[in-house]
C-alpha cells in the first residue's frame, strides 16, 4: 500500500521503527495531492515549503533518538478558520484572502509538541456556515466518492482530504455538524468532542457557545489518537474545562457487555430516506451482537432544535463578525468616501449571500423589542433540550442515529432553498445545543456508492464511551477501508 | 414658577491594574502608538478573553467602600456598535448582572452630609484613540492608536439623587477621594482615567414626577462637571418657560463656549443589541473572597478624619483639610511620626505648604520638602534654635532646593540669637540712636515698643529671638 493511504497509527509505528522517514511520507502525501487536488480541490493554501522543513527536523529528531510525540513526522491538514502563524488564514472569505496568522491557536502549538507536520490549510464554508462547502469564496470542493457531489460542510475540505488521502488526518470545526456531516459524506470519522474539551483560542469564532475542533480521521484509532494530542486545558480559552483528558486509546476495546445504547425515536420518522435508515438499522444491531442492550428513547424536544440553533448561531455570529470591517485588516473597500461607506462597502463586497443572510438574521434577533420573543426564547428552549439529554444519559450510556438525513447530495441541488440546505443538520445539531460529545463513522452505502454516517452520542466528557461504541463497530465492519476511486 | 433639577451622574475610572482586563499587555499611560497592544486587544481573528482576577477585585473594593451589595453571581454582556476605535466593534461590559448594585456615598454639602445612592457598579473594558493628527501636523484622515483598548473601566452610575450641580460637584469629590484612598484609580480627567457623564432634568418644585433628561458629555474636569450642569439647567428652565418642550438628547459641553450643544437625540440612538458574552464564564463571587477582600480594606477618609481627631487631638477642620486626600493625610502622618506636636505640623502643612504646592501646581507627593525634613523644621523651632519667622525662610528654600532644614539654616547663618548679653548689647545700641522713640514710649505711647522691638530684629536679620528681645527691652524701659 502506498504511504498516503495508511493510517496515521500505521504510520506512526513505521516511523518510529525507522522504516519509512517522515519526509517519505510527506512526499507521498504531497505527490497524492498533486494526482488528484485537481479535481477534488480540498486545499485553500498548500504549505509544501514549510511542511518538508518540518519533516525534515522531526526526522533528524527520530535519528538523534531524541523524544517525540505520539504523532511525530504525521502529516496533517488544518482547517482554514484555525490561526497558523505566519501562513494565510481565510475562513474562506474574500475578507479574509489577504489575512496571514500572527499567532499560532493552542492547537497549533499542541500539534507542534507532537511534531506533526502542517500540509495546508483546507477549503470550508465561509466562516463555517453551511453544510456543503459551496459557499467558499475560493471555490467548491469536490466529494472524491463522487464528483458530482458535495462533500459535506463546513468542514468539506478537511474531510475530502482526508477521504481523497490527500492527509494523513485533519482538524475540522463543529458548530451545528460541521465536523461529522462532511466525515459522513465523505465515509470517514469525524468527532466533535465536548463543548470545553479542545480549546477554541485561535479558532475563528462563528457560534462562540457551539464552536468546537475535533479530528476527521482514517478511523476510530486515529480519532482517540489526534484527541490525545488536542484535549487539554487551556488558560487561553475561559469556556474550556479544567478536567484531565484520559488517554483515549485505552478506551479502544471490542467489548460491548453491558452498554446501554438508546435509539431516540424523533431521529427516525415517517419518510426519512430508505438506505439511510437500513444501514444505520443493521448497525444498530450489530451494536446489540457485541453485547449492546439497545433500548428506545426519547428527546421530546428534538423538533425545535434546527428553530433555537438558527436564531443562537446568527446572534452570535453577527457579534463575532463585526470586526471584519477593513479598518484593521483583511479586505478593505477601495473606493470609500468615508466611514459608514467604508464599512457598508468593505463587508457589502467582502462576505458572500450566506454570511450576510446569518449576519442580518443574528442582528435582527437581538434587535431591541425582539430580544426577548427571539434570543431570549431560544436560550430557554436550548435549556430544554439539554435537559432532554441529561435526562436520556440517566438510562443509557450512548445514543446512536444516524448523522445526516441523506448520503451526499448534488453540488448546486440545495444553494438555491437555505432552508432545504439547513436541514442537513437535522441530526447533528442538538448535540452542539446540548454540548455533548458525538461521533460519525461510516456503516454502508447507498446503492449509488455514496457513503453512509452513523452518530454515536455520549453525556459530556464521555468520550471515551463514544470510542468504546465505535471502535467494537469498526472491528467488525469493513466500511472505512472501502476507498473512493480517484 | 421655581424649579429644581434633578441630577444623575454616570463616572468612568480606569482601574489601575499592571495589565488589561483581557490580556497582558500594559495599561501604562503615554507610550508609543500601538506599542501596548497583542492579538487578543487588537480583535485578531479568534482570540479569546480572559479575565484580569485584579480588576475584579479593585471593583469589589470600591462596591464595598460604596456600601453596593456585591452580586455572587455576574455576568458580562457584549455591548454591540462599530466606531474605529473599537477593534471587534463590540465592548465587552455588563448589562443585566452587573458586579454590584445599591449603594450610597455620603457627601458634604455646605456643612451638611447628603447620601447619593449608588444604582449600580460593572467592569468593562476601554476603547482606543483616534488620531487627528500627529503632534502639530494635521494628517489626512484618522490614525487609529490601540494601546488603551482594554484598560479596564469601571463604570459607577448614581442615583438620579442630587438637585444641584454644587452637590455633583461635592458627589464626584468625595467619590475621588475613596477611589484614591482604595488606590484603585489615578482618578486624573485630563489624562482620562476619569471621565463623567451627566442626567439632568429640571420639573417645577413639589412635582414628583422626573421631567424629560439630556445626557451631557464631554466634561473634563470637575469644576467642568458643575459648570456645565449650572449651564444646562438653565438653558432647560428658559426653553421650558419658552413653551419649548425639552426633548431626550445627548449633548456635549463646549468648555470654551461654556454651552452645551446638541448631539444626537434618542431616535438617533444606537441599539446596542446587548447578549451575554459566550466567551467567558460569569464571575462568582465566593463569600470568603468577599470577606478577604474586606478584611483588607484601608481606612477610607471619614474614618481617618474621626481618628486624626482622637489621636492627633486636631480641630475637626483640621482633620477634615488633611484626610481630603489620602497622599496628604499620609504626609501628616509620616511628619508627625514620633513627633509631640501635631496641631503645629498641621499648621504647617496646611497654610505653608499646600499654598506653596497650589502655587507650584504640585501634588504633595512631588513635594521636595519630605515629611522627615518638615518635622526636623519643626524641631529646630521647638528648640529655638529658630524663630517661627526665620522658620518660614527656610521652609522657602527647602521647597526649593530640597535640602535639609539645617543645611539651610548653617548655609545662610540663621541661627537665633538667644545670648542675652549679645542681645542687650544690640538692644542698648538701639535705644541710643532712638532716644525719642523711648521718650515717647515713657510717655505713654506704647507703640513705640514694637517700633524699638523691630529696630532690635533688623539689626539682628531677625535672628534675635523675639521672646528674649522682648523680655529685656521691657526691662531696660522701666
Amino acid at each position: 500500500m502506498e504511504l498516503f493511504a495508511m493510517t496515521a497509527h500505521e504510520l506512526s509505528e513505521k516511523i518510529k521503527n525507522k522504516e519509512v522517514t517522515s519526509q517519505e511520507v510527506t512526499t507521498s502525501v504531497f505527490q497524492r495531492i498533486d494526482a488528484v487536488e485537481p479535481k477534488v480541490k480540498a486545499y485553500v493554501t498548500l504549505l509544501k515549503e514549510n511542511a518538508f522543513k518540518q519533516a525534515e527536523a522531526i526526522d533528524q529528531k527520530i535519528k538523534a533518538g531524541e523524544p517525540t510525540g505520539a504523532l511525530a513526522g504525521i502529516p496533517i491538514a488544518i482547517k482554514d478558520n484555525m490561526n497558523l502563524k505566519g501562513a494565510k488564514c481565510t475562513c474562506s472569505s474574500k475578507i479574509l484572502s489577504n489575512f496571514i496568522s500572527p499567532y499560532n491557536a493552542t492547537i497549533i502549538d499542541l500539534l507542534k509538541k507532537q511534531d506533526m507536520v502542517f500540509i495546508g490549510k483546507t477549503n470550508m464554508d465561509e466562516f463555517a456556515m453551511g453544510s456543503s462547502t459551496e459557499t467558499s469564496y475560493f471555490g467548491k470542493t469536490y466529494n472524491p466518492w463522487n464528483l458530482e457531489t458535495i462533500p459535506g460542510g463546513s468542514s468539506g475540505g478537511s474531510a475530502a482530504s482526508v477521504s481523497a488521502d490527500e492527509a494523513i488526518m485533519a482538524l475540522g470545526s463543529d458548530t451545528g455538524g460541521s465536523i461529522r456531516q462532511p466525515a459522513s459524506c465523505c465515509g470517514i470519522v469525524g468527532l466533535k468532542p465536548t463543548y470545553g474539551r479542545v480549546s477554541r483560542f485561535g479558532l475563528v469564532a462563528f457560534a462562540s457557545s457551539l464552536d468546537q475542533i475535533g479530528p476527521l480521521t482514517k478511523d476510530v484509532q486515529d480519532s482517540a489518537l489526534l484527541m490525545n494530542a488536542i484535549a487539554a486545558y487551556d488558560q487561553n480559552d475561559s469556556t474550556s474545562v479544567n478536567i484531565p483528558a484520559p488517554d483515549y486509546t485505552k478506551s479502544l476495546v471490542k467489548d460491548l457487555t453491558g452498554l446501554k445504547i438508546g435509539i431516540p425515536k424523533e431521529y427516525f420518522v415517517a419518510g426519512m430516506d430508505k438506505e439511510v435508515e437500513q444501514s444505520v438499522r443493521e448497525a444498530i444491531k450489530l451494536l446489540e451482537k457485541q453485547g449492546a442492550k439497545i433500548m428506545e428513547i426519547s428527546l421530546p424536544h428534538t423538533e425545535y432544535c434546527l428553530a433555537v440553533y438558527y436564531i443562537l448561531a446568527p446572534s452570535e455570529a453577527s457579534a463575532n463578525l463585526a470586526r471584519y470591517d477593513g479598518v484593521k485588516y483583511g479586505y478593505r473597500t477601495p473606493d470609500a468616501k468615508d466611514l459608514l461607506e467604508q464599512y457598508e462597502k468593505t463587508r457589502g463586497e467582502g462576505f458572500g449571500p450566506e454570511v450576510k443572510r446569518r449576519i442580518m438574521l443574528g442582528t435582527y434577533a437581538l434587535s431591541s423589542g425582539y430580544y426577548d420573543a427571539y434570543y431570549l426564547k431560544a436560550q430557554k428552549v436550548r435549556t430544554l433540550i439539554k435537559n432532554d439529554f441529561e435526562e436520556a444519559f440517566k438510562h443509557v450510556d450512548a445514543i446512536v442515529t444516524p448523522t445526516a438525513p441523506t448520503a451526499a447530495f448534488k453540488i448546486g441541488e440545495k444553494t438555491d432553498n437555505p432552508l432545504q440546505m439547513y436541514l442537513s443538520d437535522i441530526f447533528t445539531i442538538s448535540v452542539n445545543l446540548a454540548g455533548i460529545p458525538a461521533l460519525s463513522m461510516p456503516c454502508g452505502f447507498t446503492k449509488n456508492r455514496m457513503p453512509i454516517g452513523l452518530q454515536i452520542m455520549a453525556k459530556h466528557f464521555a468520550e471515551e464511551t463514544i470510542f468504546k461504541v465505535a471502535y467494537a463497530y469498526e472491528q467488525n465492519t469493513d466500511w472505512h477501508k472501502e476507498k473512493p476511486k480517484l | 414658577m421655581n424649579y429644581e433639577a434633578v441630577i444623575g451622574l454616570e463616572v468612568h475610572a480606569q482601574l489601575k491594574t499592571k495589565s488589561k482586563i483581557f490580556c497582558g499587555c500594559s495599561t501604562q499611560f503615554g507610550a508609543e502608538p500601538n506599542t501596548q497592544t497583542c492579538p487578543v486587544c487588537i480583535g485578531m481573528p479568534g482570540v479569546l478573553p480572559v479575565l484580569n482576577k485584579t480588576a475584579i477585585e479593585y471593583i469589589i473594593k470600591t462596591s464595598l467602600a460604596l456600601n453596593c451589595r456585591v452580586n455572587p453571581m455576574s455576568r458580562f454582556a457584549r455591548k454591540q456598535y462599530f466606531y474605529p476605535d473599537l477593534p471587534k466593534n463590540y465592548q465587552i461590559s455588563q448589562y443585566e448582572q452587573p458586579v454590584s448594585e445599591h449603594g450610597y456615598l455620603d457627601v458634604q454639602v455646605d456643612g451638611n452630609t447628603k447620601r447619593l445612592g449608588i444604582t449600580r457598579i460593572h467592569l468593562e473594558e476601554d476603547a482606543g484613540k483616534l488620531l487627528h493628527e500627529v503632534g502639530s501636523r494635521q494628517i489626512d484622515g484618522s490614525y487609529v492608536d490601540l494601546n488603551r483598548t482594554g484598560v479596564p473601566l469601571m463604570e459607577i452610575v448614581s442615583e438620579p439623587d442630587m438637585r444641584t450641580p454644587q452637590e455633583a460637584y461635592a458627589y464626584l469629590t468625595a467619590l475621588k477621594s475613596v477611589l484614591e484612598y482604595l488606590d484603585v484609580s489615578d482618578c486624573n480627567m485630563e489624562e482620562g482615567s476619569l471621565r463623567c457623564d451627566a442626567n439632568v432634568s429640571i420639573r417645577p418644585i413639589g412635582q414628583k414626577e422626573f421631567g424629560t433628561k439630556a445626557e451631557v458629555k464631554n466634561m473634563n474636569s470637575f469644576k467642568g462637571v458643575q459648570k456645565a450642569l449650572e449651564y444646562e439647567i438653565e438653558r432647560q428652565i428658559k426653553a421650558t418657560e419658552d413653551g419649548e418642550r425639552i426633548v431626550q438628547e445627548t449633548r456635549l459641553w463646549d468648555a470654551d463656549k461654556e454651552m452645551t450643544f446638541s448631539m444626537r437625540s434618542k431616535e438617533e440612538a444606537h441599539d446596542y443589541r446587548y447578549f451575554p458574552e459566550p466567551d467567558l464564564v460569569p464571575v462568582v463571587v465566593e463569600e470568603k473572597w468577599l470577606a478577604e477582600i474586606k478584611q483588607a480594606l484601608p481606612e477610607l477618609s471619614e474614618q481617618k478624619k474621626e481618628r486624626f481627631i482622637k489621636e492627633y487631638h486636631l480641630p475637626d477642620y483640621d482633620a477634615g483639610v488633611l484626610t481630603a486626600d489620602r497622599t496628604i493625610s499620609e504626609y501628616f502622618e509620616n511628619t508627625v511620626k514620633g513627633y509631640a506636636n501635631p496641631k503645629a505640623a498641621s499648621n504647617w502643612i496646611m497654610v505653608e505648604l499646600l499654598a506653596q504646592l497650589n502655587a507650584a501646581n504640585k501634588n504633595i507627593t512631588e513635594s521636595l520638602i519630605t515629611p522627615v525634613h518638615l518635622r526636623m523644621l519643626l524641631e529646630l523651632i521647638d528648640k529655638g534654635t529658630i524663630s517661627g519667622k526665620i522658620a518660614k525662610t527656610v521652609f522657602e528654600e527647602m521647597f526649593i532646593s530640597g535640602k535639609m532644614p539645617e543645611i539651610v539654616v548653617k548655609e545662610k547663618g540663621l541661627v537665633q540669637i538667644s545670648d542675652e548679653g549679645a542681645i542687650a548689647k544690640v538692644i542698648e545700641e538701639v535705644l541710643t540712636a532712638n532716644a525719642k522713640s523711648v521718650e515717647e514710649y515713657k510717655a505713654g505711647k506704647t507703640a513705640a515698643m514694637n517700633f524699638l522691638l523691630g529696630q532690635v530684629m533688623k539689626k539682628t536679620q531677625g535672628k534675635a529671638n523675639p521672646g528674649v528681645v522682648n523680655k529685656i527691652l521691657k526691662e531696660k524701659l522701666i
